[in-house]
């Protein structure tokens, strides 16, 4: 078949595609039995490794005194940044980031040298007993300072469409102001981890709980002195990711790969909780200073916006997190004229990372917190300000990167959502409570999202796979994706299963390995199986035509007729097992291995101008969530939420759905509970679940009603046409951010604009409240 | 002498002759090899560490409760038995019923939480055939999942509920007096006499009770712990008994043993301690420990101190009565004496002229630590009051009663005139630190405004979010 062609071309017939299997290691989950990389048992002479972090923000690293931790117990060695035989270079865009610092410390946490020794408790207390001289010299810790001094730690960025500035300042009315949002930790549960098996010769096997295993390779290799053919990176699963093991994965491996090579015995480096939090990145706090120009009715006629990402202490991926951030900024709005520049602010806080949504959240959340103002200060409806910018469903309209904006679902999902969660009476009910109420008030409020699908660098979108049949018809799956708990491995054992025509207990998975499959991608952009499910269809389409020609022979028909399906291969009244066919294949010495390849097509980017169409196409969905606030203690909770979220045509309902539930939880807790603080020293005091809170089970919304959109296949040719769906519903969280602020604008009667920053703690909450009951006295 | 801990693991007498002061999950994932049991934060709040720990009650019925092996001592298993997720699955034809559950509906992503959840939500349908949603979330809040959104494992608890077989009690022998060795003794007395010897004779040991605080030391950095004397199976410390004016509360009590009790006499209370920790926590945590250590943000403190408790202290030199609002000196400073112990916690009763409430202010609403907990108990003459009292957590280095508010309020009506003084009497009281837990200001404001909601509450206003 032509190698452009994907299944949604084909006669299928949906019999396991489209299906609810459950994930694949549900039973072993919950058994126990799942085996994590720190469960999988030490081979004889393993050694563990602690690492230590520096305890200072930013100064000259002068001197490590490892004396009382080398005569530790047990300690074999310490590695610092000089026992490194090749690159001290663990960056996955710039060269900026060493795997073990060599002179300048650069944050507090930052990981110096790492003790090596027979248990994990000797190497614990020996890392203790390390004493750093570090000449500290004055930290930045404030994204504005750094913007103030010009201090990035990547080039900035500017996308500009229509003359911006002309349109602001003809438009009837401008408002300019700021909005600051806080960054996040992922909270996976497992911690980062990684385990190094030296071999042979130069080999070196690596487990390596990561999202990107080639990236780990690379970097290993480089690290070692070696090349990437000397090193193979596995993992079988993690044990949750959300972006924080896209390139974080790589210093830890890199670390145990050092000390395998340097011992000669297999290493395990597990970095506990504080030091995960301390050592390793997480999602970039914004700061957005805007202006916007708008006519009466809430029209956006120009735009203008600095983004001030907190970068960290190193550029890592800050500068395709800023450029997601200022391509989302329009979410779904057509906005004539922009002039938005995106700066990578750098801090001596640890490096910020990838985290589910990648700034698409950070540019959505701040036009959102736009309109929200707008129309408050115009006195017209939020969501009738909204519905003025939509983008067009066939006007032909682009987004400020040149974008067609194609099968455009903005109006089915918001008035589906608007339709399920019954706006308007309850609009009534919540203004009715509000007058009755002193203490408590709700809010209410909706929200569109229009996220983009691929990653922004076109050679990014890349995929491959390996399929073997065995002559008994089992078959062996292998990919470049990665598992992270969303069900990617189910999802493309299922696309296999589907071409073959076979149950898919008869696929078995296997562990990602870069010596399986080369020269991966990181499994993130929601893009593991739009590009992984593809490349397995491809493979094993290539090997189902082969087999059909043989059973096109033995049937006495033609290859065309034959179907596969139910674990038979029929042609009219005759058929053969495809086990049996499997066999006949090997008796005539036909092949039943394929690879397979695919890269995404359409795509185009120019990364100077910011234009191109960075997307294969758009994912939409819509919220509407209600809040209640405590006035006297800001206290606040999510009371009910309704969700429509388009999938395409789903490859897995059930993941599907667990993807939405999961990520938008994930981003209420972004908005709401979870906040990062950092003491005067530059010390993250916010490092485990005592004092960094995610959300609980109780804080997930009583009524919580999500729909898929039904029998919506993508327009554009992917797998199956399902759509990725990792992370667009993270920012459907952003209804509750907006309804705890329409709760504090009811205190004027929704007239006035909370001024509400992110995350809306309870102490955030009820300074908008004193603010607006301030603002209230005043003008009475 | 070295005598090895002996206890029943997933249904099998066991013998480990490991440290005593070593931690059950590291034993566990080391020499047991039991590996579905995971290590999510060793600081005892992410509850992928969790196991059911077989406790008896003053009778010496045994029940199986959750507990986090993260800070669970090996000492603590000796003479009870232990069971974990691999134990569990082991219990019925593929497994538990709440396990069979979850692996058909989702409940599941990246898993590595979910053999804790299992746990948890099988040890609360031991506890509760048929539980309500509030209580599946009572049982879960020490158990946190960054992946599914929780929906799945609710209904996984709900769907499991008539399948679930109870899982049997092993009738392991009763603890022995000491295990361990020279290197780490680890001491089990059963009677106060024995405990105030020991104490006497080790005074360099290490006095444990649930160890919800203090073994984090040993989670995190694998402190050693040479000398260790655990109060649970001393019997005069287990004692819960009501007089006709006072409900008092043995030192080694636990939150989950005394919530009945404070449901039926200040359910305020109760409702806050439900959100004390989790329920893995309440399990091991007890009144005393909570107090002993003179946490500025103990939860417990607030509200004993506006209800008049005072303690019963134990030492070499025999039993003295301290009221508890002289028993916070500084921060983690108590007035314990070297060799004292907390014998009993007593609560004067309520009588019907008491109202009284208690609030928690966090940025979650389970399982974290207040920025603000504040209490409230009025006795009032008509509408006039005759005795106020207002104690305040996290607004100073100790738990406070806050003298001037209760002056303000002392003789006059609850109304605007003695609240406005009051709140001002607040704000004015304390100066509190700024945190991750919350500002200097927000901690002021939150604290006076909790005043207010506690007049409004007793006028019958809705004032908590978690009422909607």
């Amino acid at each position: 078949m032509n190698k452009q062609q994907l299944p949604s071309d084909l006669q299928i017939q949906r019999q396991v595609v489209g299906k609810g299997y459950a994930h694949d290691s549900a039973r072993r989950h919950v058994h126990g039995e799942a085996v994590y990389i720190d469960d999988m048992p030490d081979l004889p002479g393993t050694l563990h490794i602690a690492p230590i972090l520096s305890p200072v923000a930013n100064g000259e690293l002068k001197g490590v005194d490892t004396g009382k931790a080398e005569a530790h117990p047990g300690v074999t060695c310490i590695l610092l940044a000089g026992d490194i035989p090749g690159k001290n270079e663990a960056a996955p865009i710039l060269r900026d980031e060493p795997f073990l610092v060599e002179r300048h410390v650069e944050h507090v946490g930052q990981i110096v040298g790492a003790v090596v020794a027979d248990t994990f408790a000797h190497a614990l207390q020996a890392a203790a007993l390390v004493s750093l001289d570090i000449e500290e010299t004055e930290p930045c810790f404030d994204v504005e300072q750094a913007f103030e001094r010009d201090s990035y730690t990547h080039p900035t960025q500017r996308l500009t469409s229509g003359d911006a500035r002309a349109a602001i300042e003809t438009a009837p009315r401008r408002f300019s102001g700021r909005i600051e949002m806080g960054g996040q930790d992922h909270f996976y549960l497992e911690g980062q981890i990684a385990y190094a098996i030296p071999g042979e010769g130069n080999d070196m096997l690596v487990w390596s709980s990561t999202q990107h295993p080639t990236e780990v390779q690379i970097h290993v290799a480089l690290a070692l002195g070696l090349k990437s053919h000397d090193v193979d990176v596995k993992v079988r699963r993690m044990g949750g990711a959300f972006g924080g093991k896209e390139s974080q994965a790589t210093i830890v491996a890199g670390i145990a790969a050092l000390a395998a090579q340097k011992t000669g015995k297999p290493c395990r480096f597990r970095l506990r909780r504080g030091d995960d939090m301390a050592a390793t990145g997480k999602r970039h706090g914004f700061v957005v200073n805007y202006e916007v120009g708008v006519d009466s009715r809430g029209r956006i006629l120009g735009m203008q916006a600095d983004a001030l990402a907190n970068s960290g202490h190193v550029a890592d991926l800050s500068g395709p997190v800023v450029t997601r951030a200022l391509t989302h900024f329009d979410n779904c709005y057509h906005l004539p004229a922009v002039d938005f520049t995106g700066f990578s602010a750098k801090t001596n806080t640890v490096s910020n990372t990838a985290f589910r949504g990648f700034g698409g959240p950070q540019g959505m959340l701040a036009t959102e917190a736009i309109i929200d103002r707008v129309s408050r200060e115009l006195g017209i409806d939020p969501n009738a300000m909204r519905a003025e910018n939509y983008y067009g469903p066939n006007t032909g309209e682009v987004t400020p990167y040149d974008q067609l904006v194609e099968d455009n679902r903005i109006v089915d999902v918001v008035d589906r959502v608007l339709a399920n969660a019954n706006w308007n009476e309850r609009r009534t009910q919540i203004d009715t409570f509000n007058r009755n109420n002193k203490v408590l008030k709700r809010g209410l409020a909706m929200l569109p999202v229009k996220f983009g699908i691929s990653f922004n660098l076109p050679t990014l979108n890349q995929a491959g796979s390996l399929v073997h049949v065995y002559a008994d018809g089992s078959v062996h799956l292998n990919h470049g994706g990665t598992e992270m708990g969303q069900g990617l491995y189910t999802k493309v054992a299922q696309v296999v299963a589907e071409v073959f025509g076979i149950p898919l207990e008869d696929i078995k998975i296997s562990a990602t390995a870069t010596d399986k499959v080369p020269n991966t991608s990181a499994t993130a952009a929601s893009s593991g199986s739009d590009l992984n499910g593809a490349a397995a269809f491809r493979a094993a389409d290539e090997i189902r035509t082969r087999m059909a020609a043989v059973a096109a022979e033995r049937l006495g028909v033609s290859s065309t007729v034959v179907r596969f399906a139910q674990g038979m291969v029929t042609s009219g009244r005759d058929s053969i097992s495809f086990g049996r066919l499997a066999k006949l294949c090997w008796e005539k010495r036909v092949s039943l291995s394929a690879t397979g390849f695919y890269a995404t097509p359409k795509i185009h980017w120019d990364s100077s101008t910011l234009k191109g169409r960075p997307f294969f196409y758009f994912t939409y969905g819509a919220a509407v969530s209600e809040v209640v606030i405590d006035t006297l203690t800001g206290e606040n909770r999510c009371l009910r939420t309704d969700i429509v979220q388009d999938c395409g045509k789903p490859l897995n309902p059930t993941l599907d759905l667990g993807q939405i539930e999961g990520a938008f939880v994930q981003g209420m807790g972004w908005l709401t509970c979870e906040e990062l603080w950092w003491d005067e020293t530059g010390r993250l005091r916010t490092t485990g679940p005592s004092t960094y809170k995610i959300p609980g089970s109780r804080d997930v919304p009583p009524q919580f009603n999500v729909e898929i959109l039904d029998d919506k296949p993508n327009c554009e040719e992917t797998v199956f046409r399902s759509k990725a769906i990792g992370e667009p519903p993270l920012m459907l969280a952003i209804s509750v951010w907006l309804a705890l602020r329409d709760a504090v604008s009811s205190l004027s009667g929704g007239r006035l604009a909370a001024n509400l920053d992110a995350p809306a703690t309870p102490e955030r909450v009820l300074m908008a409240v004193e603010e607006m009951k301030t603002q209230l006295a005043g003008t009475s | 002498m070295k005598r090895s801990i002996q206890f029943v693991l997933n249904g099998k007498a066991t013998k480990a002759d490991c440290r005593p002061d070593m931690t059950v999950l590291e034993w566990l994932r080391g020499e047991a090899l039991l590996r579905g049991t995971k290590e999510g934060c060793a600081e005892g709040d992410c509850g992928a560490c969790s196991v059911l720990l077989m406790r008896r009650n003053v009778e010496q019925q045994g029940e199986w409760l959750p507990a986090n092996s993260c800070i669970l001592l090996m000492g603590q298993l000796e003479g009870t038995a232990l069971m974990t997720v691999e134990g569990l699955a082991a219990e019925a034809e593929d497994g538990h019923a709440v396990q069979r559950q979850m692996a058909e509906n989702g409940s599941s992503q990246c898993g590595f939480c979910t053999p804790g959840i299992a746990v948890s939500l099988a040890g609360l349908l031991q506890r509760k055939e048929q539980p309500n949603e509030a209580q599946i979330h009572d049982a879960l809040a020490g158990n946190l999942c960054r992946c599914t959104g929780y929906r799945p494992i609710v209904e996984a608890a709900q769907s499991a509920a008539n399948s679930a077989a109870q899982i049997p009690l092993p009738t392991p022998e009763g603890p022995a007096a000491e295990i361990g060795d020279t290197d780490c003794s680890f001491y089990l007395p059963g009677t106060l006499d024995e405990l105030l010897s020991l104490l006497a004779d080790h005074p360099e040991a290490t006095l444990l009770a649930g160890g919800t605080d203090i073994v984090l030391d040993v989670a995190h950095a694998r402190a050693r712990w040479p000398k260790t004397i655990l109060t649970r199976h001393v019997a005069e410390l287990r004692k819960i008994e009501a007089s006709a004016t006072t409900l008092t509360f043995g030192g080694a009590v636990t939150w989950e043993e005394a919530l009945p009790h404070l449901e039926r006499h200040w359910p305020s209370f109760a409702t806050l301690v439900r959100r004390f920790g989790s329920t893995q926590i309440r399990s091991m945590g007890t009144i005393a420990g909570n107090l002993g250590t003179a946490s500025p943000i103990g939860d417990g403190a607030p509200a004993l101190l506006v209800l008049g408790a005072y303690l019963i202290l134990a030492g070499p030199s025999g039993e003295r009565e301290m009221p508890l609002d002289e028993f916070f000196l500084d921060y983690r400073k108590s007035a314990l004496d070297k060799g004292e112990i907390i014998r009993a916690i007593c609560v004067p009763l309520p009588t019907p002229d008491l109202t009284f409430r208690v609030y928690k202010v966090s940025k979650r609403y389970d399982q974290d630590i207040s920025t603000v907990c504040g209490a409230f108990a009025l006795k009032v003459d008509g509408e006039t009051i005759v005795n106020a009292r207002v104690a305040y957590g996290g607004m100073a280095a100790i738990p406070k009663r806050c003298i001037k508010a209760e002056a303000a309020l002392e003789g006059e009506r609850l109304d605007g005139p003695s609240l406005t003084a009051a709140k001002k009497a607040i704000e004015e009281a304390f100066s509190p630190m700024s945190d991750m837990r919350g500002s200097a200001t927000y901690r002021s404001l939150a604290a006076a405004n909790l005043l207010e909601r506690f007049a409004l509450d007793i006028d019958g206003e809705t004032v908590e979010v978690m009422a909607l």
